[in-house]
This record gives structure tokens, C-alpha cells and sequence, in this order.
């Protein structure tokens, strides 16, 4: 399992010195952790980093889910970011944020805004202790539901008006930033003031069907300047998840912690108990234990081999002597793992360009690690994703009547 | 700019973060304006009740249940000044009862002071 990672000696942590340098060693309970509570979603993003879908039959119970709370509590883990999959449509979400913030756990959900309604958004309005994020990849529908689906715009925009009108404070308008959405920052910033929302920015990674999509969609050296300086003028009233630290090697350094967190002060749970080291790092490589193993969460936190190889600094690879290091750090693991790079070489969009080098001399047959789970539906979704092209009709047999299309067989002329 | 998977952002200068001990991470959701609460180290102190620490191997990470930001203490001397600010008549008292040595007080105050400002630690009353 471990053989993937770059051979670390197992140093001493250092007294004092700087909190990034501590945190490379890791923490005793993640400062945050991620929790995908089901892989189930209406939608199917073109990009999905968790190849959501389809429900896993293994997914944790509700008394399971509720033993990971008491656990958090124990371990002093006061808030999860909670996603899926869409988590809103596991019959019992509702009643696990009220079982979190009951426990101390506060609560960042993430959600396409399916389940927003008034009542729901009223609800949340009178909640203490709990985030919203809506997700959304496009200022405009005609950006977004080209990778979202048609009609998630409207289902966004509508779950915006409903908190808005509730007088719910600071949710946020959550948006993976892309070649196709990047010039439309200012709009975004416009269109989250609109409903009294925060901007949050992340980084697409090309995890789960993100790597399907990823040399289509991942930002250009020239859009990734213009997003570095974007976020120097604007940074202060933006949330970024801290995923943009490999622009720090343009020079300034952004605001943030500038470090891989991945095992070290973050992980994920996913939606049947498996503890990756990181939301964006779904692959057996990364997956430390389970929350249902002796021992629970914290046995997998604090003891498994993976995260305790994670904990120490990087001392070797190619990046180590680059005059950048210090502020990059090496990029994001997940970005270079899943491109098929060495992890402790360059990040493959590493602003120096060490990274597009990295990934032109590649193998011509270097076949890129895939995650050995995959939830996306199966069958044609509605209003799917027109990144890819039309649904294709599938050329076998189904499985049952009900998965077949209507339109299987006719000749269109 | 706002981090995390921390979306909890490093408001606090890299320096201030080196030399404070205290590196503050101000939560993600604007709290209600607070006063700013002058830190004056010769008046009783305490960890605010609404604050919980977690040990931490350096340290301990500090939450604020109310407003939601997040702090780091970068020593376990620190961790026990915040600890004990309670038990003393005063801050200064507190780091001589912890004895932080001469030289280092003036950035024990300062991490204190950013601690206060940050509402981690609160005035209270003095003790009958």
C-alpha cells in the first residue's frame, strides 16, 4: 500500500518553529475531516471526483453514522464537511446535522440545492452551527450545466433564493474552477452578492470521472496567471478549501495554509466507512482503514501505516531542489498521482512548467491509476451532462426492461 | 484568501505566526462585530467559556464554539498560560506562575493579546 509514496526518513517532529512545519507531521485529530455520507446522487457532473450515482448497499446506518459522531465529539473534530454524492437524499441527512451539532460536530454540508426547498431552507435559517454550500460550475446555465446537467442551474438558483429569503447568513456558492468557467469569476462574485452568499473557489482535480474530463476542463498556464492574480486582488473574501497552494510558486505567497493536508490535518470517510487520506485520493493506495475496523476512526487516524508515512516532510525528488519548494510544496498528491506523475515530482500543473514537461514525457503507454470504485449510473440520467456528447445507447442487452431507452432500435432519418 | 479544506484562513502574518506562539486562523463565518477587547495583562484573564483546547503534540488547536475561529497555541507553555489564567490574579501572574522565562514575556503577551482579540480569552471578574 504504501509503496506508492516517495521514501520519507521517519524524522523527529521539531520543537516550535513554524505551524506549517508541524503540521507535516500531523495532528492528533484531523482539523477538519471531509464525509461523503452517500455515493447516491440525482445528478451526474461530468467531473464528479467521488464517481458518484449509484447508492453503495454497504453505506453506513444511521447507527453507524451516528458512532462516527460520538467519535468526532470524543476526538474534538468540531466540524465535517459533509458531501456525497448529493447527502441530502439519504432519508436520515436531517436527522444526522441535528445529531452533529447536538455533539459538538459543527457542519459544512455541500449540495446541488435538490432538497433546498423553503421549509428546508427556513429550517436551516433558524440552525445554528451549520454551512451550506451550493454547488455550482457555471455563472450562467449555459457554463454550468454543460458539465452539471441541464436544468442544475435553475435547481442552484432556486436553492439560493430559498436561503436568501429565509434570511439564512454567509452560505456559500461553491464553484470547481475550470477552463470554461474561469473568466467568469467577477460574475460569480456578482451573482453570490446577489443573495447576500460568500464565494468559494476550488481546484479541479482529475479524481473519479474528473480524470475523464480533466485535459479538457483543467485551467491553461495562461488562466491559471490569471487566476493567481485574481485571487491576490480578491482572495480575502474568497473561500478556496486552501486548493490553490501550487499557484504560490508565481511568487507571493496566497493567504492559507500552503501544505498538503492529506492525512496529515484532513482526510475523507466515505459514504461506507472507508478513511482515504484525502476527498480528492478515492484509490486503494490511499485508503488507511475503516471507521467499522477495532478502533474505530481514531485507530485509523492516529495508527494506521499510510498516514504515519504521510506525516513527515518531503526530503528527496526532483521538486525538493526547485527554488519554488518552499512555496508550493510540490502541489496537490492527488493531481499528480492521478495524471500518472511521480509523487515527488512535479504537480502536472505546476505554474513553473516542470509539470506539462512531467506529463509529455510520460510513457506513450503509461495507462493513469483509476480508483477501483466507481458509482456513476449506469443508465442514461436526465438532463445529463452534453460535455461528453449524447448519451451513447448501449449496444448489449439490459439488465432489465426498465433500464432500456425508449428510443433503442429506432432509426432516426 | 479563505482556506481548507480549511476554510479557515491565516489571518495573521507568517511572522507573527513564527514569533507569536499564537497563530490565529479566524473562522470562516463572520461572527457579529465583537469590540475589540484591549489586552491589558494586569487585570484577571481567562480562557473564554465558550473556547475548548485540543492538545496537539506542539501544543493545542483552539476552537471558539461562538464565532467559530480557530487558533493554533504553538507551545505547551502557552497551552498552560491559557489554562491557568484563571487561577492568577492577573495575566502577568500567570506567566510567572507558568515561569516563562523573562526574555520570552513580551511574546507570551503578544500571543495573549492576539488570543483576546481573537475572543479566546476573556476578561473576568476579579476574585472576591
Amino acid at each position: 500500500m504504501t509503496a506508492v509514496l516517495p521514501s520519507r526518513p521517519a524524522g523527529e517532529r521539531p520543537t516550535g518553529g513554524r505551524l506549517i512545519d508541524q503540521f507535516e507531521y500531523g495532528l492528533d485529530a484531523p482539523i477538519c475531516l471531509t464525509w461523503e455520507l452517500t455515493y447516491a446522487c440525482n445528478l451526474a457532473c461530468a467531473h464528479c471526483l467521488s464517481s458518484s450515482g449509484r447508492r453503495d448497499p454497504r453505506e453506513l446506518s444511521t447507527a453507524e453514522a451516528e458512532a462516527v459522531i460520538d467519535e468526532l465529539h470524543r476526538m474534538q473534530v468540531f466540524y465535517v464537511n459533509v458531501g456525497g454524492g448529493e447527502p441530502t437524499v439519504r432519508p436520515d441527512f436531517w436527522h444526522l446535522l441535528d445529531y452533529a451539532i447536538g455533539h459538538d460536530v459543527g457542519v459544512k454540508f455541500s449540495t446541488n440545492g435538490v432538497k433546498l426547498d423553503r421549509a428546508r431552507a427556513e429550517q436551516l435559517a433558524r440552525t445554528d452551527y451549520v454551512d451550506v454550500q451550493i454547488s455550482l460550475d457555471g455563472a450562467t446555465a449555459e457554463v454550468n450545466d454543460r458539465v452539471r446537467g441541464t436544468g442544475s442551474y435553475a435547481t442552484a438558483v432556486r436553492a439560493l433564493e430559498n436561503l436568501a429569503e429565509a434570511g439564512m447568513k454567509d452560505f456559500k456558492v461553491s464553484v470547481v474552477v475550470t477552463r470554461e468557467n474561469v473568466s467568469q469569476l467577477d460574475e460569480f462574485r456578482a451573482l453570490t452578492d446577489r443573495y447576500g452568499a460568500q464565494l468559494r473557489i476550488t481546484r479541479l482535480r482529475p479524481s473519479g470521472r474528473g480524470a475523464d474530463v480533466w485535459d479538457e476542463l483543467h485551467p491553461t498556464q495562461a488562466q491559471q496567471r490569471e487566476l493567481y492574480s485574481w485571487l491576490l486582488a480578491n482572495g480575502e473574501e474568497v473561500l478556496t478549501g486552501d486548493s490553490f497552494f501550487h499557484l504560490s510558486a508565481y511568487g507571493e505567497a496566497l493567504p492559507g495554509l500552503n501544505l498538503c493536508g492529506a492525512g496529515r490535518v484532513v482526510c475523507l470517510i466515505d459514504p461506507v466507512g472507508d478513511v482515504y487520506a484525502c476527498p480528492f485520493a478515492i484509490h486503494e493506495q490511499f485508503l488507511a482503514g475503516n471507521v467499522r475496523d477495532g478502533g474505530g476512526f481514531q485507530r485509523v487516524w492516529q495508527q494506521s501505516d499510510l498516514f504515519q508515512d504521510l506525516r513527515s516532510p518531503q526530503t528527496g525528488g526532483a521538486c525538493t531542489r526547485c527554488a519554488h519548494f518552499d512555496a508550493c510544496r510540490g502541489g496537490c498528491m492527488a493531481a499528480k498521482f492521478f495524471t500518472g506523475l511521480p509523487l515527488d515530482g512535479p504537480d502536472p500543473e505546476c505554474v513553473q512548467g516542470y509539470g506539462e514537461s512531467a506529463l509529455a514525457a510520460r510513457d506513450a503507454d503509461l495507462v493513469t491509476p483509476r480508483s477501483h470504485l466507481d458509482h456513476s449510473h449506469k443508465g442514461p440520467v436526465r438532463g445529463q451532462p452534453t460535455l461528453l456528447g449524447m448519451p451513447s445507447i448501449p449496444r448489449v442487452a439490459p439488465a432489465k426492461m426498465c433500464d432500456e431507452s425508449p428510443l433503442a432500435g429506432l432509426e432516426l432519418r | 484568501m479563505r482556506g481548507v479544506l480549511i476554510d479557515t484562513p491565516v489571518a495573521a502574518p507568517a511572522e507573527q505566526v513564527r514569533e507569536a506562539g499564537a497563530a490565529l486562523l479566524p473562522g470562516s463565518v463572520a461572527a457579529a462585530p465583537a469590540p475589540i477587547a484591549d489586552f491589558d495583562p494586569s487585570l484577571p484573564w481567562r480562557r473564554a467559556r465558550s473556547v475548548a483546547l485540543r492538545p496537539e503534540p506542539f501544543g493545542a488547536l483552539v476552537y471558539h464554539f461562538g464565532n467559530r475561529k480557530l487558533s493554533f497555541l504553538k507551545s505547551k507553555t502557552l497551552v498552560r498560560v491559557v489554562e491557568t489564567l484563571a487561577d492568577h490574579p492577573t495575566a502577568s501572574a500567570t506567566l510567572a506562575a507558568c515561569e516563562v522565562p523573562e526574555a520570552q514575556r513580551p511574546a507570551y503577551l503578544k500571543a495573549l493579546a492576539d488570543l483576546a482579540r481573537s475572543q479566546m480569552i476573556e476578561r473576568r471578574e476579579p476574585s472576591a
